[in-house]
């Protein structure tokens, strides 16, 4: 069996008095897309947060690619994070911010533009980014997220605020990076999202895991047609 | 280059164009001009000028600085989910804060200066301090500024602990200071209160100064303990260890708060 992309073993954490993650015990496969769901507050952003190195854990163990995180930074180099809301500073253009964070990786070339061209990001480039829509901040931020061909994608909540073709441009490319073996970790609400991209699926409930198996086997457990249906049933079984 | 001095160049960037620090500058700019040619004479022009720095400088440095910290905390979570240590992160950022609000001062007080040395007279000595003095404040109060955006996650109530933080510094102290040797004159004061100006760093850069000009009777009683002490070059020497210890202290509990910090 391959190594997984990312291992968590026993991680907890708690927010002052709020249990947010009660140990967490999870293999996500490489070269699949994982869909991350579950309710609000459940903890999945800090679940991610923790696999970037934003947040530590007070308890447990966490690989990435099989290298332990624990305060590393090198392990960074094959991530590309989209966060939920992109806030770039407002003064730069978006060709500046380009250029900071190839700077800061200590990149020169052999960047993976795809997305500038097919969102035609090219003219809002040398624009402030302060006279960008939120649309296009967001094209920016999903552009940024695959600039340096990551091998581990993370990606929280990233069609939210993208039209409809942009949002179709988007997940074609998820998919590519799928298809050229790149492991992607999805955050989303959007359900038909999930049902159209991810392989897996990962239901986190109160801080633990409550489903963890590919998509069809959701679907086969809860017998229930579509993945909209088979979450709530998870969620009205542990409410009973 | 390292990552920490690419944080800088790229804060560089973004500050230059930032509204705020242009404004700074413009008034320092024209209070200190306006001292200088309407306020007759250098050496009173340049007292006036080290009530501007003692009140300005340091509310400038601790607001505007805690302001852009919680502007741009988004942009350092994703700069931090980068393949960049905390550290080098936490050096990058305080470095391009300070140095455009450093330069913003050094261009709004040192230009008319330089303008107006010509046909003011003015102690090289004095000028020297005044501009030390003002440099270290910076220093000083947007490392404080760094402890309270670490410190506070509520926006409102962080800007708001920095106004406080300077209310108390540059306005408030003194008058405890006043009540200090109203309720206790019976007693020899000389080491409570030079501890008392120890530990403010706007108090420290005002002897310092006020030392300069001779006009240390000004302030009395006090006054005179101050000359005494800080009038030497042991003195001297002293005030300016406490102002870099002022810089370090918030300084190396930041970066431990940076360290630790769940962003």
């Amino acid at each position: 069996m391959t190594s997984p992309a990312v291992e968590a073993v026993g991680l907890s954490k708690r927010f002052g008095t709020r249990e947010v993650l009660k140990g967490i015990d999870l293999r996500i496969a490489p070269g699949r897309v994982t869909g991350l769901v579950g309710p609000n507050a459940a903890g999945k952003s800090t679940l991610i947060k923790i696999v970037l190195g934003l947040v530590r854990a007070d308890l447990g163990h966490l690989a990435v690619h099989g290298e332990t995180v624990n305060g590393k930074v090198d392990y960074r180099r094959a991530i590309g994070y989209m966060p939920q809301a992109a806030k770039f500073p407002e003064n730069l253009t978006g060709r500046e911010v380009l250029r900071m964070l190839r700077d800061l990786r200590g990149v020169d070339g052999g960047l993976d533009q795809e997305l500038i061209e097919q969102f035609r990001l090219e003219p809002e480039l040398d624009k402030p980014i302060r006279t960008l829509s939120g649309g296009t901040r967001q094209k920016l931020s999903a552009a940024v997220t695959f600039l340096f061909h990551p091998s581990l994608l993370i990606l929280d909540e990233p069609t939210a605020g993208l039209d409809p073709v942009a949002s179709g441009i988007f997940k074609d490319k998820v998919r590519r990076a799928r298809d050229a073996r790149a492991t992607v970790l999805l955050v989303s609400h959007t359900l038909s999202e999930l049902e159209e991209l991810a392989d897996d699926i990962v239901f986190l409930l109160e801080g633990r895991v409550r489903f963890h198996g590919p998509l069809a086997s959701l679907i086969e457990l809860t017998g229930l047609a579509n993945l909209e249906r088979a979450v709530a049933s998870l969620m009205r079984e542990n409410a009973a | 280059m390292n990552t920490a001095a690419r944080v800088v160049r790229f804060q560089l960037h973004d500050l230059v164009r930032n509204r705020w620090l242009l404004g700074y500058t413009v008034v320092l700019l024209g209070l200190t001009s306006a001292l200088l040619w309407l306020g007759g004479g250098g050496e009173r022009a340049i007292v006036s000028l080290l009530d501007v720095v003692l009140i300005l400088v340091p509310l400038a440095s601790v607001m505007f600085g805690t302001l852009y910290l919680y502007n741009a905390r988004e942009f350092i979570e994703l700069l931090l989910a980068q393949p960049v240590g905390r550290p080098a992160m936490f050096a990058g950022l305080y470095v391009g804060l300070t140095a455009p609000l450093v330069c913003g001062f050094g261009l709004g007080i040192g230009l008319p200066l330089l303008v107006s040395s010509a046909t003011v007279s003015i102690p090289a000595r004095a000028l020297v301090i005044l501009l030390a003095t003002g440099i270290l404040l910076t220093l000083i109060f947007t490392a404080i500024a760094f402890l309270l955006a670490l410190r506070f996650e509520d926006r409102a109530r962080g800007l708001g602990a920095a106004l406080a933080v300077w209310l108390g510094f540059a306005v408030l102290y003194d008058g405890v200071v006043l009540l200090v040797v109203l309720a206790f004159g019976d007693y020899p004061l000389e080491s409570p209160l030079l501890a008392l100006t120890v530990l403010n760093p706007v108090d420290l850069g005002r002897v310092l100064l006020l030392l300069q000009f001779d006009i240390a009777a000004l302030m009395g009683y006090t006054g005179a303990v101050f000359q005494r002490f800080f009038g030497d070059a042991l003195g001297m020497a002293t005030a300016t260890v406490a102002l870099l210890i002022w810089v370090a202290v918030p300084l190396a509990i930041g970066l431990r708060w940076f360290r630790r910090r769940d962003f």
